[in-house]
């Protein structure tokens, strides 16, 4: 009996996500949190459990499920050629590649390219999107289970500084939101067949905000943060629940969640409840000194963290919005923070990963230094951090025995 | 011999004598059927499985497939060519590596095509660039092509570094000769400069530097893409029209001297915001042909060739590169129009201030397409 039920364990666990997978940007919930402590020193040749050569640039994150790495990226002269790979976890071997043309416009600012949303994995699929607006959906094994050239599908979709909010999966949806210059849209689609089950507009500009999935009163909220207002919807229909407006959000950094707070950057930092169906939510408290760049805002153990493009780390009090310290941390930053084991992990443009004592002192603890560009956010996973560079995917921890 | 032999005998050899084009036609008709929003994925995923199934000797199959694939049957098509291949590479089995070449060389199949025939080709046989690039410079599918222009790029080099100017140029040049992609041509255009060769970029790219400008017209809160100003309707150039805030409009030639054909609206109606210019030129071909009309612009822009709009797209400030608008039309034999709305929007930003166009014709490649200008309409 006892073996019968540890073999349906297995069976049920090998099909689904544990809390220790990492299956989208930021990890599980878009949180940015690590359930299990991480290495705290490595440098090239330490620590390194193995580094894996990657086709091409890219700004998504890995993604990893049930022993297995997923990650994108681009290549070509005009970005228009799109891969998707497959690591194992323990051994960094590739264990399979695919390739796609893009279909939509390439066009971009030098810092980003058309591999920047994260893709997402349910531990039994990963599901790609690109700047190019093109959507593929694989199983783990690398079998082409749908595609969509969402260009093709809404023909104007596209901007030229290129898109980068990352998608979700949430239950059986798959949830996007592609604010652009052209066809501008969120939508539900079956994670089992690329069908929309439901799309909805949305105001065109540029947005580069991943949605966020909360919940408030038992019910499943799902938030876009655009420009002029927070807006929540229901996943499972995409209608409407309440927006909060008269703020300026910023339209970079996704917001976060914790403690039944919602965390947004902006031109003011924005805590807020959000309150029953259909209500405005309540501004709890606002902040002028989080002023953030592209990493999206951490909340951590009560203190919420703000890390600023030019390499200012800002922590405040997540109840009262208090302003605890803010720290100088070497380099230049497009990654979000990450946590872990009560440590602040920082990894800058140049490759530089500050990590931090989380709480209200922000002391250095130490610096660990790769030499190569790092754009992307990093990942955790069985306790191995996953650093992405322009050219590699590193995973960093002890050596698999 | 029993009847149940006979019959399993049979089926054997129908199994051994079915050929992969056999197998995969029904499977590849499946594929190529997938739509738009997601029709077809289902159908498309089980058959692209089975498809998977048949390995290697469905290989050319699927290459040949891509001939008259749409776009998204193309990247199932594409998935297909990996996934069989990885896997027979993966089992030791042998791709066949005959065939591949065979396909790669036969230029009536679709580029992409046999540029995928052609890395995994490579992958198996490394001595296969050197054995089919250099008879790709005039290649038709434009990444084999670009591939055989960076070899001789990489030849040239080495002359450029030794100082063997003479060399260095001849190869440079037969690089040019074949070089299609803006990159490559402005690498060649910059080191041929340093070996005292000029080259006129704009006209080697083939944009279009005689227009007739018309403007401005209202484009406050941008509400000028969608409204239809007097020369969308017809153009005359002898129209005088009522512009932004009752301003009189009427056509005034220009001839661009700005590099890469570049017509700065600024300079030729004046530094305006919020504002709706027209460029109109009159192209002869000598025959019918298909043509991409292909533009750069930081502004919003409605492209129509003889009267029909065949592109737009509604975006201002957010990065201008040459080629960066690619329209799709048919030139006729003989004159054919071309009009261009370009619109600035109201932002005050320094960087928000670039009003201009360029524009050129070419085929699909991206190589000039001979037309004349006429000064006249």
């Amino acid at each position: 009996m006892h073996r019968s039920v540890f073999a349906l364990t297995i069976m049920v666990c090998g099909f689904s996500l544990r809390a220790e997978d990492s299956p989208q940007f930021r990890g599980k919930g878009g949180l940015g949190i690590s359930e299990k402590p991480l290495p705290v020193h490595w440098d090239a040749t330490e620590n390194i459990r193995w580094k894996a050569e990657l086709p091409g640039r890219g700004l998504s994150c890995p993604v990893i499920a049930n022993g297995r790495v997923f990650v994108t990226a681009c290549t070509g002269a005009n970005q228009d050629r799109l891969h998707v790979l497959c690591f194992d976890a323990k051994s960094g071997k590739k264990l399979w590649h695919r390739q796609l043309w893009g279909t939509g416009n390439t066009l971009c600012h030098e810092k980003t390219c058309m591999a920047a949303p994260t893709p997402v994995t349910d531990g039994k699929r990963v599901i790609a999107l690109f700047a190019t607006a093109d959507l593929v959906c694989y199983d783990v094994d690398g079998n082409l289970l749908w595609y969509r050239s969402l260009t093709g599908d809404y023909q104007t979709i596209g901007n030229n500084v290129g898109m980068a909010a990352s998608p979700i999966l949430h239950g059986d949806l798959f949830l996007l939101c592609l604010e652009n210059a052209g066809a501008s849209f969120a939508a539900g689609i079956d994670k089992y067949t690329g069908k929309n089950r439901w799309k909805i507009d949305r105001p065109r500009g540029i947005n580069w905000v991943t949605p966020l999935v909360i919940q408030d009163a038992g019910n499943d909220l799902l938030l876009f943060q655009g420009a002029d207002e927070l807006a929540a919807h229901d996943p499972a229909t995409g209608k409407k629940r309440w927006a909060l407006t008269g703020n300026k959000l910023s339209t970079v950094p996704s917001p976060t969640a914790g403690d039944g707070l919602v965390f947004l950057a902006g031109e003011k930092f924005l805590a807020i409840r959000p309150s029953s169906d259909k209500a405005s939510p309540e501004v709890v408290w606002q902040s002028n000194k989080l002023s953030g760049g592209y990493a999206s805002p951490l909340y951590y153990k009560g203190l919420v963290y703000m890390l600023t493009a030019g390499g200012v780390l800002n922590c405040a009090d997540g109840t009262t919005g208090k302003h605890m310290w803010s720290k100088r941390v070497e380099g230049k930053f497009a990654a979000s923070p990450l946590a872990a084991d009560g440590k602040i992990y920082c990894v800058s443009e140049e490759g530089k990963t500050t990590i931090l004592q989380a709480g209200t002192e922000g002391k250095i603890l130490t610096t660990n230094a790769l030499p190569e560009t790092f754009l992307a956010t990093p990942a955790a996973a069985d306790g191995a951090l996953y650093l992405r560079s322009d050219k590699h995917l590193y995973c960093i921890g002890e050596k698999a025995k | 011999m029993t009847k149940r032999h006979i019959l399993a005998g049979f089926f054997l050899v129908c199994c051994a004598g079915l050929s992969a084009a056999g197998d995969t036609a029904p499977l590849l008709t499946r594929i190529k059927a997938v739509g738009k929003e997601g029709e077809g994925n289902s159908v498309a995923a089980k058959a692209w499985k089975e498809l998977i199934r048949l390995g290697p000797d469905a290989l050319v199959d699927i290459l040949t497939a891509l001939d008259n694939a749409n776009p998204s049957a193309a990247n199932w098509l594409r998935s297909a060519v990996d996934a069989i291949a990885e896997k027979t590479l993966a089992d030791k089995k042998k791709l066949p590596v005959a065939k591949l070449e065979a396909f790669v060389r036969d230029r009536k199949h679709a580029g992409i095509g046999r540029r995928l025939a052609y890395e995994w080709l490579v992958r198996v046989d490394p001595t296969a660039p050197g054995r089919l690039l250099p008879d790709m410079l005039d290649d038709p599918g434009a990444e084999l092509r670009r591939e055989a222009v960076d070899v001789v790029l990489k030849s040239a080099q080495e002359f450029f570094d030794k100082d063997d100017k003479a060399a260095a140029k001849a190869t440079y040049q037969r690089a040019f000769e074949a070089a299609r992609e803006r990159d490559q041509v402005q690498l060649i255009i910059g080191r041929l400069k340093k070996l005292g060769v000029e080259i006129d970029a704009t006209s080697h790219f083939g944009f279009i530097t005689r227009w007739h400008i018309a403007g401005s017209f209202d484009n406050s809160k941008e509400s000028g893409f969608h409204k239809v100003f007097p020369p969308e309707k017809r153009v005359d150039l002898a129209a005088v029209y009522k512009g932004k805030d009752g301003q009189e409009v009427r056509w005034k030639e220009h001839t661009t001297t700005l590099p890469m054909g570049v017509v700065d609206f600024n300079k030729v109606i004046g530094a305006l915001h919020g504002t709706t210019a027209y460029a109109y030129t009159t192209v002869v071909s000598a025959t019918e042909r298909p043509v991409e009309i292909r533009a750069g612009s930081n502004n919003a822009v409605r492209i129509f060739l003889n009267g029909k709009e065949i592109f737009f797209w509604e975006e201002y400030h957010h990065g201008n590169r040459m080629d960066q608008h690619i329209a799709k039309g048919i030139l006729k034999a003989g004159k054919n129009e071309i009009l261009v709305k370009v619109l600035q929007n109201e932002q005050t930003e320094a960087w928000a201030q670039q009003w201009s166009l360029q524009l050129r014709i070419c085929d699909a490649l991206g190589g000039r397409v001979p037309v004349t200008v006429l000064e006249k309409k």
